[in-house]
Order: C-alpha cells, then sequence, then structure tokens
C-alpha cells in the first residue's frame, strides 16, 4: 500500500524468489539439525539419509533425564533473566536522560558507553576471572550476567534511547500539566508508551547473553556451568555423539523461539518505532 | 532533537549505569592495562617492564598474519551481508500474515547460541554425515573444510551470512517502514524509476539504521571466536585463527599474562579504531549532504 508501483508481476515474483531462497537457505541447516537429534549416533554414520527412516526420541530423553543437562539449562536461564533485569534498570533511567536533557560530558559519556560494546570478550577473560574469584562471585549465575553487562548495558541504553528521542517531549510537558509526580509519569505514562522499544531490549539483551560461550564458561566451574558449555565439555569427554549433540543444540533453539514468539509483535511494530531516520 | 539547556542533575540518570560498567568494564579493563606493562614471575614477583610487550606483540608475525586475515574477514562479511540485507528488507511485503512469520523466522538464526551455531554447521558441511558436504560430493565436488583452507573460509562465511544476514533485514526493514507514504506518492508523481526511489528516498532514511547495522557487523565480526573454534578450531594450519583465537590460546592455553594483555590492549585499540574510523566517514558524509 505504501510501496511505490511495482514495475508489474516480474518484480512481485523477484522478491518472491529471494524470499523462498533465503528462507531455505535459514530453513536447510535447521532441518538437518533436527533430523539429526531424531537419529542415533550409529545411525547417523552408518547411512545417509534424507528422512530419518527410523526417528528415535532416545537423546532428547538421555538430556532430559540427566541432572547435569537439566541443571544446565536452568542455569543458563537462570544468568539469562537476571542479566536482562540488571540491564534493563540501569538502562531505562539512562536513557531517559539521554534523550530528554543536555548536561555536562553526555555526548562523551554517551560514546564512551558504546566503546564498552566495542571490546572484545576474550580481552576480559583473565580480569574477569580474578575479579569475580576476589568477590566471591565465581561459579555463580549473577557473575556470568555481570559480565554480560558488558555488552548488554552499553546495547540497551543505545536501543532505548533511540526509541525514547522520537517520542515527542510535549507527551513529559503534558504530565506535569496534568499533575504527575515525576515517578508516576514514568512509570504510569512514559514506560508503557515504550513498552515495544523494551520489547526489542529484551530479545536483543536475550540474544546476545543466551548466545554467549566464551565469558560464561570462564566465570563458571561446576554449580553455574551453563547449557552451552555442558555440550561442549560433556559431548568431547565421551567422544563424539552427533545425535545427542544435536538433541543439545534442538533444545538450546527452543528458548530463543518462545522469546520471538513473545515478542513478535514488538519484533513487527517495536523494530519500525525506534529512531530510524 | 535535544532540549538545549543543561542540567547536571540528570548526572542521576546515568550512575547506575556507570557503576555497572565501572564493575564490569573498568576495572577489567585497568587490571589488563597494569598487567600489560608488567613481567609477572609470581604473585609477589613483578617487574616493570614498560613497553616491552607492546613491542614483541606488534613483532609478532602469528599476530600480523591473524590480524590481516581478521580484517580480510570482515571487510568480506560487511561487503556480503549489508547490501543482501537491504535487498532482502526490499523484498519483504509491508504487512499481513506472510510479514509476521517471516520475520519470526528470520530472527532464529540470531537466538541460537553461538557454539550451536558453529555444531549447526559442522553437521551440515561435513562430508561423512552433512546435507551440504554430502550434496556436493554427489555432484563431484570434493569439499572438506578442514583440509582444504579455501573451504574453510567459504564454510565460514556462509555460516556468518546465514547466522547474521538478519540482523541487517530486521534493521534495513524497520528503517524502510518508517518511511510516510507521501514520500512514494510524490515519487511516483515525478516518474521516479524504482532504482530513483531507492537511491534518493529509501537509502537516505535508512542511513541512521544502517550506521547501526554496520557498526553491529564490525564489531561482532572483528570479535568472532567461538563459531571458528567450534567449526574449524583455527585451522587448517592457522588459516582460520582470527585475533580472538589468537588471543585465548595465549592467555589461557599459555597463560603468558603481560603479552596476553599488551595484545589486549591492541586488540581493543584495533577495534575502536577501525569503529571510530566509520563512525566519523558517516558522520562527515552526513556534513557533506545537509
Amino acid at each position: 500500500m505504501n510501496r511505490p508501483r511495482e514495475n508489474g508481476r516480474s518484480h512481485a515474483f523477484g522478491a518472491y524468489l529471494l524470499l523462498t531462497a533465503y528462507s531455505t537457505y535459514l530453513l536447510l541447516p535447521l532441518y538437518w539439525l533436527v533430523t539429526m537429534a531424531l537419529r542415533n549416533n550409529a545411525d547417523i554414520l552408518g547411512s545417509f539419509e534424507l528422512f530419518p527412516s527410523n526417528p528415535t526420541i532416545k537423546n532428547f530423553a538421555e538430556i532430559f533425564l540427566n541432572e547435569v543437562w537439566r541443571s544446565g539449562f536452568s542455569n543458563s536461564l537462570s544468568y539469562v533473566a537476571l542479566n536482562t533485569a540488571i540491564s534493563l534498570t540501569v538502562a531505562l533511567p539512562a536513557a531517559y536522560v539521554f534523550s530528554r536533557f543536555r548536561f555536562l560530558g553526555d555526548r562523551q559519556l554517551f560514546f564512551w558507553l558504546l566503546t564498552n560494546r566495542m571490546a572484545p570478550p576474550a580481552v576480559f577473560l583473565l580480569p574477569f576471572f580474578q575479579l569475580y574469584s576476589a568477590v566471591g562471585l565465581f561459579d555463580t549465575p549473577l557473575a556470568v550476567a555481570l559480565a554480560h553487562c558488558l555488552f548488554t548495558v552499553p546495547l540497551a541504553v543505545w536501543i532505548l534511547e533511540g526509541f525514547m528521542a522520537g517520542i515527542p517531549k510535549e507527551i513529559d510537558e503534558m504530565a506535569w500539566l496534568d499533575g504527575h509526580s515525576f515517578l508516576s509519569f514514568f512509570f504510569r505514562i512514559f514506560l508503557p508508551i515504550n513498552r515495544g522499544a523494551i520489547g526489542v531490549t529484551v530479545f536483543f539483551c536475550f540474544m546476545f547473553s543466551w548466545v554467549e560461550l566464551l565469558l560464561a564458561r570462564t566465570l563458571t566451574a561446576s554449580d553455574a556451568k551453563p547449557i552451552v558449555v555442558v555440550m561442549t565439555r560433556t559431548v568431547s569427554a565421551s567422544g563424539l555423539d552427533w545425535g545427542l549433540l544435536s538433541a543439545a543444540g534442538v533444545l538450546t533453539v527452543v528458548p530463543g523461539l518462545v522469546i520471538v514468539w513473545f515478542v513478535r509483535k514488538h519484533l513487527v511494530q517495536g523494530f519500525t518505532l525506534g529512531r530510524v531516520s | 532533537m535535544r532540549m538545549q539547556k543543561q542540567d547536571n542533575r540528570a548526572w542521576l540518570g546515568v550512575l547506575p549505569v556507570l557503576l555497572i560498567v565501572a564493575f564490569s568494564a573498568v576495572i577489567p579493563l585497568m587490571t589488563v592495562v597494569n598487567y600489560s606493562v608488567q613481567d609477572i614471575l609470581d604473585i609477589n614477583t613483578r617487574l616493570f617492564v614498560g613497553f616491552e610487550w607492546y613491542r614483541e606483540t606488534l613483532n609478532d608475525h602469528r599476530l600480523q598474519e591473524a590480524l590481516g586475515r581478521q580484517l580480510l574477514f570482515s571487510s568480506l562479511v560487511i561487503l556480503i551481508e549489508i547490501p543482501l540485507g537491504i535487498v532482502i528488507a526490499l523484498a519483504l511485503p509491508r504487512k499481513g500474515k506472510l510479514l509476521s512469520i517471516l520475520l519470526i523466522l528470520f530472527a532464529v538464526p540470531l537466538l541460537i547460541p553461538w557454539n550451536v551455531v558453529g555444531t549447526i554447521w559442522q553437521i551440515f558441511a561435513r562430508s561423512d554425515i552433512g546435507l551440504l558436504g554430502v550434496s556436493l560430493d554427489f555432484f563431484g565436488i570434493g569439499f572438506s573444510y578442514a583440509s582444504n583452507p579455501l573451504h574453510a573460509w567459504i564454510t565460514l562465511l556462509a555460516m556468518d551470512v546465514w547466522h547474521w544476514t538478519s540482523l541487517v533485514v530486521l534493521l534495513a526493514f524497520a528503517g524502510l517502514s518508517s518511511i510516510a507514504p507521501a514520500y512514494y506518492q510524490a515519487a511516483e508523481l515525478d516518474g521516479a524509476s524504482r532504482w530513483q526511489v531507492f537511491r534518493f528516498i529509501e537509502l537516505p532514511r535508512l542511513k541512521g539504521v544502517l550506521t547501526i547495522a554496520v557498526l553491529l557487523r564490525l564489531m561482532d565480526s572483528l570479535m568472532i571466536y567461538t563459531e571458528p573454534f567450534v567449526l574449524t578450531g583455527g585451522g587448517p594450519g592457522n588459516s582460520t585463527t582470527f585475533l580472538s583465537q589468537y588471543l585465548a590460546t595465549k592467555a589461557v592455553g599459555q597463560f603468558d599474562l603481560g603479552p596476553a594483555a599488551a595484545f589486549s590492549v591492541i586488540y581493543f585499540l584495533i577495534v575502536l579504531l577501525v569503529c571510530w574510523i566509520f563512525y566519523t566517514a558517516v558522520v562527515k558524509g552526513e556534513g557533506r549532504d545537509r
């Protein structure tokens, strides 16, 4: 509707061809992962099949019945949730003031925050290990959550500031005139307006915390071992079991799907509301 | 866009962020800088060595090679993913069920743990059990990313495009959706071609999101570690050993604190420099347009 008139059918056809090709490209490796997860290792190594001829859920059963795998999952989910909560809590007020006020050193501060996003995690391996050991947080989900703040907090401030800057400041002024206190305005009016932005931010925090391996591996030993580490350690210790590895891979995709499902409206609308001009 | 009046009470709002960042970034970074000028023999015996480690690191041939590979990889990633992402975003329908389904599908690779991405492509590309590897073999192309450096690079690039192009698509789509229909109507009245509409209406309005997209892809591709570690382990030989991997071998594997710290500082500066060059180029370009 808001597109220019297409050059006839050929453009639309080309567009669908491209979308189909890209979707296939995305789906094929995922399909292969699922078929591997449904076969046992001897079967995988023994014969090449496009469709699993005798599918089994043995791999999944093994994961669900094993305490190490289960705790890996809950550890990962808890540090991701902690990280998202911390990031949002500190980033919301900061993004608000960045979008509304000019203050001494604001630009420098904003840029400096972003530079932290540019710090390669590999650089921080050693000092993180020592710092978190020194304060007694080593091998807890909180350590990983705080370490991941290194890249989620700057990103959260960056995204939220973009969205908030696009919201006219007349809204703030109207609220003052209506007699709202600052806190009441912030929580009752401003945050609900920005729920799309918050959805997108949660998506990004989740995205970068759930998927990270290097810091999560360095900051945990046994108690707080995340699922991604369980995958690398358990599997390599007992020799490569492709079926089991694939099943674990499939399960790590599930939380991502759940998040996408929850923010699907915001993903469509929220991405489009930000500062994009 | 910002109010012009200064209000330093606003610092209260950024205080929590500063505290978190101080803990998770400033203290560790200071530690690294501190190590980089010392020779640490054991916990109690430390010698100040000045810039010795920096000199040694900068003269390290393996580091220079890793840096070369890193820059080549990041350039290729940007050159492939940004245009591809824009084209796909342009091809997307503007609303409807199909759009929702496609956006959800596109978001999936972004939310898969990076080592699992490596595993997925390992399983997919292996010549004994992988769909891609076996298919290529079937067509007479002996494909082996484990022994042929070129094949390893192609597999890595295919994996990165698979993993990250969707981010560019989502951001570019957000930019396109913000363009008011009036622009398109005006262009139609003027009889603008599809290319002109893209060049003079869509591209300028995409500048903001594309800057974000390029910066994110630059930063992350410069720091890439997990996926090549799982897929190729840096091989064959050292052909896919990038900076992070080389650093991790040095810091964790060989436990050379001083040199590893000097390497870290140089590495961080390289990433900063690359991003800064790109950012100033964009800002300068903006100044020229106006």
